[in-house]
């Protein structure tokens, strides 16, 4: 190409066609995406009531008819006088952020190997990746109850093989739900790590080597910065949803496991005050605004390369 | 390499290790007699047996499938057009947030898409009367939503891996911009297409979270009706289930393998 | 195009693409400035530019890709303004070829006869006819990926000619083959376009695929046409530096006019340490300042002086700083007294594995007033 990139003409861009097909997906993700996170807002603002459903409209008519408009801050500050609330916030930042420091510790040398094997044996071994994911992740968190509890599987091995006289107690802590978050997700940290590596040019290691640098050094200095997107990518996407988890620390954490998104659940349906769900809903988002937008920025620079 | 590297070898087992070691554990004790997890007492498919008898169980695996399939078709053609119009339409108004719109599902934490859908139906219900109740209709909505994005993914990232001027060259040579799509843009992202649907198709059977949230009572799904079951306590018979989807997935994979080495040859 | 037909020189013939004020920008860059050109009916038109300089917005302009801002194009006299590029008469052969992967090569190459709705049986007998004229008739059921760089290349050709276009454009046609299959190529292609008559406009920004294959050409330069002319034209009367310096290898001197003749002038150059006379009428008046352009192989070098025949003329003695020795020639770098370094060539007349000039050798370098391009800019 001698021209530098034309920018894709503007008179296709305009046509009637092309706008009708684009108004389907986006009106569709327009209401059953951000349209129901203004509705959180306005319902996290509602007063609760007893009642289906459990909340009073923001905009009602008095009984001699004039319009009234009734703001309720009670779950705002439920959420910030309530100790409760704040610690599950800060647990699940922690537990969040944990689990993804594990799985990058885990999910690098794993992509790293595949990205540096070759042909078919790499291919299988990206699909030994993706498989599990095929299978259900609900039965997979299910399957390590069997194997943490204190009668579990591990617990048998290590008292067979004599590194333990007594059974661990793994299953209802915190270890259960780092274990539980580090399995379902590793696959999202594998899948973009190796993208960025796979891309990495084998000469680039030869250049840094024939410069001088040892293999540790090359590796410092060119693998790892260059897969830095792919790093920033993997853990945005183990992170993120991790921070809102339910089903992980529902099945493997104990009582002591504080985290957003049990809680968010138990108000919901245990105690059916919807205004404080809908504000709990609302903080965790305004919490994970930041990370969402720096996968975007990642996402947006990787579809311009 | 002249130095085998002993410690990636044993990092890259030990993950997929982790990885399968609880599949297998569940596809051996799927066929033990015990109810419990430490001790094998012998062969036996009666968990199996009573999976399927199990009334409820099937009836849920059932309306499972049905929203599955309709969500994932949904999805697929939402979701194409997006991909499309993402990678094909240059830039456009409000492209920013369509961008946004496709990329933030794919990592929002399913309680927030789950309790932001329920009240949106429910305020949707007291507004203008539809959707009447939560079931079928609420969760197929809420699965194309966020399957819709998987999809759009996908599809962009084969658009963006082939020749626009595939595209170019057709038109001309005569092909009018719709005959261009489905003549040569369709079937050159076929794959794509068809790995989205199955993509989708696993996304909306495999939900828990927003189901919980967006079904209403006598619309259990799978996931929601097996989630109930867990956390009551252990239940072998979620083991058989487990085995038949592992056995599923590895056989409908290895058929698509065969499908592709086959095209390849022909 | 035959040799002698030159519509071009004819005030009467009537092009048949007209390319008229098009200014085409892609945000604040401007691709194509303003740009008039007329092509004439079965002429091989070249552009030749380097990156950026508009020669691939024009051709997708021309094809419709693209749109003007402003300007409009006719073909055939037909007024291209909002014509879609399905509907113009117009094929393009592309530079990656752009052979769809799921069909055949005959079915690539039927494609647009399918378009138009030309009858099965046609549709064959030309898809055939096609095939034999770039010799891939038994490739016909092969996919893409089972051709070479070559044989794609004819299946790309054969594509863009089955429906018999007004125009052909190609987008650097030869750029992805090596330089022995290229040069066979072009010929091959020369030889396509003689048999057809179809008019081809061919963007490369190979100077030497230009000045082999097209009966004019167009030298671009940020957007805009710098010079249009036959190869000979443009390689012999360049316009200004920019040309003679893209199309082959000059040597440039900055010199002041000191006799302007109606058909000589005469200029002082200090850098060349000499006068330096050329055969043309002054562009300028004296007292001017101007370059003169002298290709490398109008000049001659010898390790004898010339007979000394008063005050030197196109005439400079240098020392020998580099030798290159491609076999049919010698290219020398000669630093001269006055300063200024030349580069002259000299064909390798006899068999002879030592130098006729080397290294350090004291040389002389004469050139005749017919050798040599006064240039204003």
């Amino acid at each position: 190409m001698s021209a530098p990139a034309p920018a894709p003409s503007a008179p296709r861009a305009s046509s009637a066609g092309r706008r009708l097909a684009l108004a389907i997906p986006y009106v569709w993700l327009l209401l059953f995406f951000l349209l129901p996170f203004l509705i959180v807002l306005k319902i996290s603002l509602s007063e609760g009531t007893l009642g289906a459903p459990p909340y009073l409209p923001l905009l009602g008519r008095d009984a001699d008819g004039a319009w009234r408009l009734t703001l309720s801050f009670a779950g705002w500050s439920h959420l910030l006088d309530d100790d409760l609330y704040r610690d599950a916030l800060i647990g699940s930042l922690r537990i969040a952020a944990v689990s993804t420091v594990l799985c990058l510790l885990l999910g690098y040398p794993m992509a790293y190997g595949i990205a540096r094997a070759r042909g078919t044996r790499r291919t299988i071994l990206l699909m030994l990746v993706v498989l599990p994911f095929w299978t259900s992740f609900l039965i997979r968190v299910y399957a390590w109850t069997g194997i943490l509890r204190t009668n579990g599987v591990l617990n048998a091995l290590l008292l067979w093989l004599g590194l333990i006289d007594r059974p661990l107690a793994i299953l209802n802590t915190d270890v259960a739900v780092y274990i539980g978050i580090v399995y379902s997700y590793l696959p999202f940290m594998i899948l973009p790590l190796y993208a960025a590596l796979e891309r990495l040019d084998d000469t680039l290691l030869e250049a840094a080597a024939d410069l001088g640098c040892r293999p540790w050094q090359a590796f410092l200095r060119v693998t790892l910065p260059l897969s830095l997107p792919g790093v920033i990518a993997g853990s945005m996407l183990v992170f993120i949803p991790a921070v809102g988890e339910f089903v992980i620390p529902e099945l493997l954490g104990g009582p002591d496991t504080l985290m957003i998104g049990k809680v968010l659940w138990t108000e919901f349906a245990a105690n059916n005050d919807w205004p404080l769900a809908a504000a709990l809903a609302a903080a965790l988002l305004v919490v994970l605004v930041l990370p969402i937008l720096l996968f975007q920025h990642v996402r947006r620079r990787e579809e311009g390369a | 390499m002249t130095r085998r590297p002993v410690l990636l070898l044993s990092v890259m087992a030990f993950g997929y290790a982790f990885l399968y070691l609880p599949i297998a554990l569940m596809v051996v004790l799927s066929f033990n007699e015990s109810r419990l997890v430490s001790v094998w007492t012998g062969f036996s498919l009666r968990w199996y047996a009573e999976l399927f008898e199990n009334e409820a169980l099937v009836r849920a695996a059932w309306l499972s499938l049905r929203i599955a399939v309709v969500s994932a078709t949904a999805a697929t053609v939402l979701g194409t057009i997006a991909g499309f119009a993402l990678s094909r339409f240059g830039r456009f108004g409000g492209r920013w947030l369509f961008v946004g719109m496709i990329a933030a599902p794919l990592v929002m934490p399913e309680v927030i898409t789950g309790i932001s859908l329920l009240l949106l139906f429910v305020s949707m219900e007291q507004a203008l009367g539809w959707p009447a109740g939560r079931g079928f209709t609420t969760i197929a909505i809420a699965h194309t939503t966020f399957c819709t994005a998987y999809v759009a993914v996908v599809v962009q990232a084969r658009l963006a891996g082939f020749d626009r001027s595939l595209e170019e060259a057709a038109q001309d040579l005569g092909a009018p911009p719709a005959k261009v799509f489905l003549v040569i843009t369709l079937p050159l992202i076929a794959p794509a297409i068809v790995a989205g649907w199955l993509l989708a198709f696993t996304l909306s059977l495999d939900d828990v979270v927003v189901a919980s949230f967006v079904s209403g009572p006598g619309a259990t799904t799978l996931p929601v009706h097996v989630f109930a079951g867990v956390r009551r306590g252990l239940s072998p018979q979620v083991n058989a289930l487990a085995t038949l989807v592992v056995a599923t997935v590895t056989l409908g994979i290895l058929a698509a393998a065969l499908v592709s080495r086959n095209a390849r040859r022909g | 195009m035959r040799a002698g037909a030159e519509p071009w020189r004819d005030p009467d013939a009537v092009p048949y693409v007209r390319i008229e004020g098009v200014t085409k920008r892609f945000g604040g860059f401007v691709a194509v400035d303003d740009l008039s050109l007329e092509i004439h009916r079965g002429e091989l038109f070249a552009l030749l530019g380097g990156s950026g300089s508009g020669k691939t917005t024009l051709l997708r302009l021309l094809a419709g890709f693209e749109a003007p801002d402003r300007g409009r194009i006719l073909i055939d006299g037909q007024d291209m303004t909002g014509v879609p590029p399905h509907a113009r008469p117009v094929n393009m052969m592309f530079q990656s070829y752009a052979l769809f992967p799921h069909m055949t090569v005959a079915k690539n190459v039927a494609f647009g006869l399918v378009q138009d709705g030309v009858p099965r049986a046609v549709r064959d007998e030309r898809v055939a006819e096609v095939l034999d004229l770039v010799q891939m008739r038994e490739f016909a059921a092969r996919r893409p990926d089972q051709l070479s760089g070559g044989q794609k290349q004819r299946v790309a050709l054969a594509r863009s000619l089955v429906k018999r276009p007004k125009l052909l454009l190609l987008d650097e046609p030869l750029g992805a083959l090596d330089k022995r299959l290229r040069e066979r190529t072009q010929f091959e292609l020369m030889a396509i376009q003689d048999r057809l008559g179809i008019t081809f406009v061919m963007v490369t920004h190979d100077q030497e695929e230009a000045m082999t294959m097209a009966d004019r050409l167009a030298i671009m330069n940020r957007g805009r046409v710098a010079q249009i002319g036959t190869p000979a034209e443009v390689y012999e009367y360049p316009n200004d530096r920019f040309c003679a310096e893209f199309v082959g290898d000059v040597n440039l001197f900055e010199a002041q006019v000191t006799e302007a003749g109606a058909d000589r002038t005469r200029l002082a150059c200090e850098a060349a340490g000499c006068a330096i006379e050329v055969e043309q009428g002054a562009p300028a008046p004296v007292g001017a300042w101007c370059w003169v352009a002298v290709r490398p192989e109008k000049m001659a070098i010898a390790k004898v002086p010339p007979p000394d025949d008063g005050a030197p003329v196109n005439r400079a003695a240098g020392i020998v700083r580099d030798v290159r020795y491609t076999g049919d020639l010698y290219v020398y770098r000669v630093e001269l007294d006055a300063g200024a370094t030349v580069r002259v060539t000299a064909p390798n007349l006899t068999r002879r594995t030592d130098m006729p000039v080397a290294w350090d050798d004291r040389v002389w370098i004469t050139w005749s007033p017919l050798g040599g391009a006064v240039l204003t800019r």
